[in-house]
């Protein structure tokens, strides 16, 4: 591979011109950068189609009864919406800002495998097209939730095969971009980038590479076991033929668990590499963050039946599981308590990155407390499938990993296109973000105590206010993040220019680079132990 | 580009390699779930399944201690049978062995195939209940129309333990005419 990677860098130096020309570019590039741009838009527009589908969902809860959308069409909405936003706008855009920002960090030339980088990306737009083409088949697209539970899953109509392969397909896409990642991490760093040295941004991502390839596979196998049971007569959910559907809960759990510190783990490294930038310190307790970013990953295996406390488990069991999630909040209870210390007497100032990071701090806590709420087996029988539980969990992935994607995209795009972005727009976006994301989300820890189920398109009148307030905070959110792409856009044609630092109190290697960042960095490694040992000099 | 700092491929050929061995393993280990699955639900009883056949030894029934059995029968998704226990609840010794049975009717001109399966409630007892004969041991055939009463013999476990005074056995009927290769 030492070659290599040099060859197929060589033809990307003229810019051919053309249509064709420019596809095949963009079809063949095995750039880390061309590639960390790919996934960047893809999921953007994956993040505007699941958006679009939270709108119908919002439209139809705006008053109680049925007016826009029949119910089958409803289901299908929050499940296409939950594997659209999961898989194809959290995922991805942590694989672009990995492929785009890992290598700089560590000081490598590139990705450790560039051909199985293009071809990792370039699977997903057909996993998706794919996926959303089966909104249009006979029996609508699938409406059984995420999730995907049998036996509902199984009466899918023409729609299920093409459900299973798409998540295989993405499936397959994560696990060699994660490989891709462990090999950059542990194969590429530059001379004097220790493991311990390392940004946290780098050591999250490694982790959670590990994280995908020891669940995603185990996700392969539940689907395919729901394939079989649907067409090749297999009994695994079956209970005629001696299965059992609880089983595919505990399956999918043990993958989903994990998943759910997949979408977060990288949204802790970005925050840990914003908050000491623009605090003007470094960050509070690197090793301690390292270790319980470690310690995450490993309860992430041992807690999933916390997902189905109410499938008649023995008292050990709910006990157990109930103590072994508590335990999560103590690692996390570390790393909220580093950010905090890393601002205690800094010099701060308030950018967009910085603000988006300091609202994930305090939004993403509540996630986690409600969490905490959630985890309290006889508590759960309570909350379980009520919209306490959407609130929650979108708690944790708005400002937890949409706000930590879009904190990320703000402080690297200077690096990335040259220019700084309008820092007024920037704060608009990020207001109107935030005051309309707590609208949306707040109302539902009401309506979800007060008994109100998820995934039903309808609802008890009692719960028509808060409902009212939760759409209208909904579409305010949509729409704020048409301003995101105006200003991405903007950012994209044109703007100040950036410096090579961008950021007054930002360190590391990707900041030693111009900016835009050249088509090539680090062709020759960076001595990193002389720039270590002038930062502690 | 003289000068890059990639390793040499044998490197990254073993790291991948025995990536690729974890996720295949991790693969095979979501196979694996299942029997683990069976194996920890016949310790724990967890899913209410009994045990298959028994050969209970019978030490004679404990007379000191009466037990309620409930019987339930439901029919699942709808399935073209009639199907209900022909007793409701029996009262039993501890270790006696009892029968009882199910009738089910083919409500179609058709021929179907069926497949029961047992569930007891509460789960802790269905560590303690053994059929030695049931009709959910096998698939059953019935010809159009077709009415007939199935038999169960059953013995609850001496070590039943004490603060279980009544269970209920509960069998749900499949229609597997479909995946069994009869028409």
């Amino acid at each position: 591979m030492s070659t290599t990677a040099e060859q197929l860098h060589d033809h990307h130096h003229e810019h051919p011109k053309g249509v064709l020309a420019w596809i095949t570019r963009w079809l063949t590039t095995t750039n880390h950068k061309d590639i960390g741009t790919l996934y960047l838009w893809f999921s953007f527009l994956m993040f505007f189609i699941g958006g679009f589908m939270a709108m119908i969902i919002r439209a139809e809860l705006f008053q109680p009864g049925l007016q826009v959308v029949d119910p089958m069409f409803f289901n299908s909405m929050t499940t296409m919406h939950a594997l659209m936003m999961i898989f194809g706008a959290v995922m991805p855009a942590f694989v672009g800002l990995a492929n785009w920002m890992l290598p700089m960090m560590i000081g490598a030339p590139d990705m450790a495998l560039p051909r199985l980088n293009n071809w990792s990306f370039w699977i997903l737009p057909f996993a998706f097209a794919m996926l959303l083409s089966t909104l249009f088949m006979e029996g609508g697209g699938p409406a059984a939730g995420w999730t995907m539970y049998a036996p509902l899953v199984l009466q899918t109509g023409d729609a299920f095969p093409f459900l299973i392969f798409s998540v295989h397909l993405m499936g397959i896409s994560s696990v060699m971009g994660a490989i891709n990642i462990i090999a950059t991490v542990l194969n590429m760093r530059a001379p004097g980038m220790t493991l311990l040295r390392m940004p946290l941004f780098v050591w999250t991502w490694l982790i959670t590479a590990y994280l995908l390839i020891a669940v995603m596979p185990v996700l392969a196998g539940a689907v395919t076991m729901l394939l079989t049971d649907k067409f090749f007569g297999t009994s695994f959910f079956n209970p005629a033929g001696g299965g059992d559907p609880v089983m595919y809960q505990h399956i999918f759990w043990f993958f989903g668990h994990p998943e759910v510190y997949i979408l977060i783990l990288p949204a802790f490294g970005i925050v840990s590499q914003i908050i000491p930038t623009f605090a003007r310190k470094r960050l509070f307790g690197y090793a301690s963050m390292v270790y319980a970013t470690a310690s995450i990953a490993f309860l992430s295996f041992i807690v999933w039946a916390h997902h189905m406390f109410t499938v008649g488990m023995p008292l050990a069991g709910e006990l157990f599981f109930m103590f072994a999630t508590m335990l999560i909040a103590v690692p996390t209870g570390v790393k909220i308590f580093n950010w905090v210390a890393t601002m205690w007497k800094g010099a701060m100032t308030f950018e967009t990155p910085m603000l988006f990071a300091l609202s994930f701090v305090v939004l993403f806590s509540i996630g986690g407390f409600s969490g905490l709420m959630l985890a309290i087996t006889p508590a759960d029988f309570q909350y379980h499938d009520t919209y306490f539980v959407v609130a929650h969990f979108h708690y944790v992935l708005v400002p937890g990993a949409i706000f930590a994607i879009t904190a990320a995209v703000y402080y690297w795009l200077p690096k990335w296109t040259g220019h700084m972005y309008n820092e007024f727009l920037g704060k608009v976006h990020f207001w109107a973000s935030m005051i309309f994301m707590n609208l949306t989300f707040f109302p539902m820890h009401f309506v979800g105590l007060a008994g109100m189920p998820r995934r039903i398109p309808d609802y008890a009148v009692q719960f028509a206010d808060f409902n009212w307030v939760s759409s209208i905070g909904a579409f305010g959110f949509g729409i704020s993040q048409l301003l995101f792409l105006f200003i991405v856009i903007k950012t994209v044609r044109g703007g100040k220019k950036a410096t090579s630092q961008v950021w007054e109190g930002a360190h590391g290697l990707e900041w030693t680079v111009p900016s835009p960042a050249p088509h090539h960095t680090f062709s020759t490694p960076p001595d990193v132990n002389l720039m270590h040992k002038e930062a502690h000099s | 580009m003289t000068e890059m700092n990639t390793v040499p491929a044998p490197a990254n050929n073993r790291l991948v390699a025995k990536l690729l061995l974890v996720v295949l393993a991790m693969f095979g280990f979501g196979y694996a779930l299942v029997p683990l699955y069976d194996i920890i639900c016949d310790i724990t009883g967890l899913n209410g399944k009994t045990g298959q056949v028994s050969a209970a030894e019978v030490v004679g029934p404990d007379e000191s201690r009466t037990v309620t059995v409930k019987f339930v029968a439901t029919v699942n998704n709808a399935a073209p049978w009639e199907f209900l226990p022909n007793d409701v609840t029996m009262k039993v010794h501890p270790g006696g062995i009892y029968t009882t049975s199910y009738r089910a009717r083919n409500k179609t001109g058709r021929s179907l195939v069926g497949q029961a399966t047992p569930s007891v409630s509460p789960r802790e007892a269905s560590l303690y209940f053994n059929k030695t004969e049931c009709f959910c041991f096998t698939k059953q055939e019935f010809e159009p129309h077709e009415d007939r009463d199935m038999p169960v013999k059953f013995v609850v476990d001496r070590d039943l333990p004490s603060h279980i005074e009544s269970l209920v056995l509960s069998y749900t009927f499949f229609d597997i005419t479909d995946s069994s290769g009869k028409s």
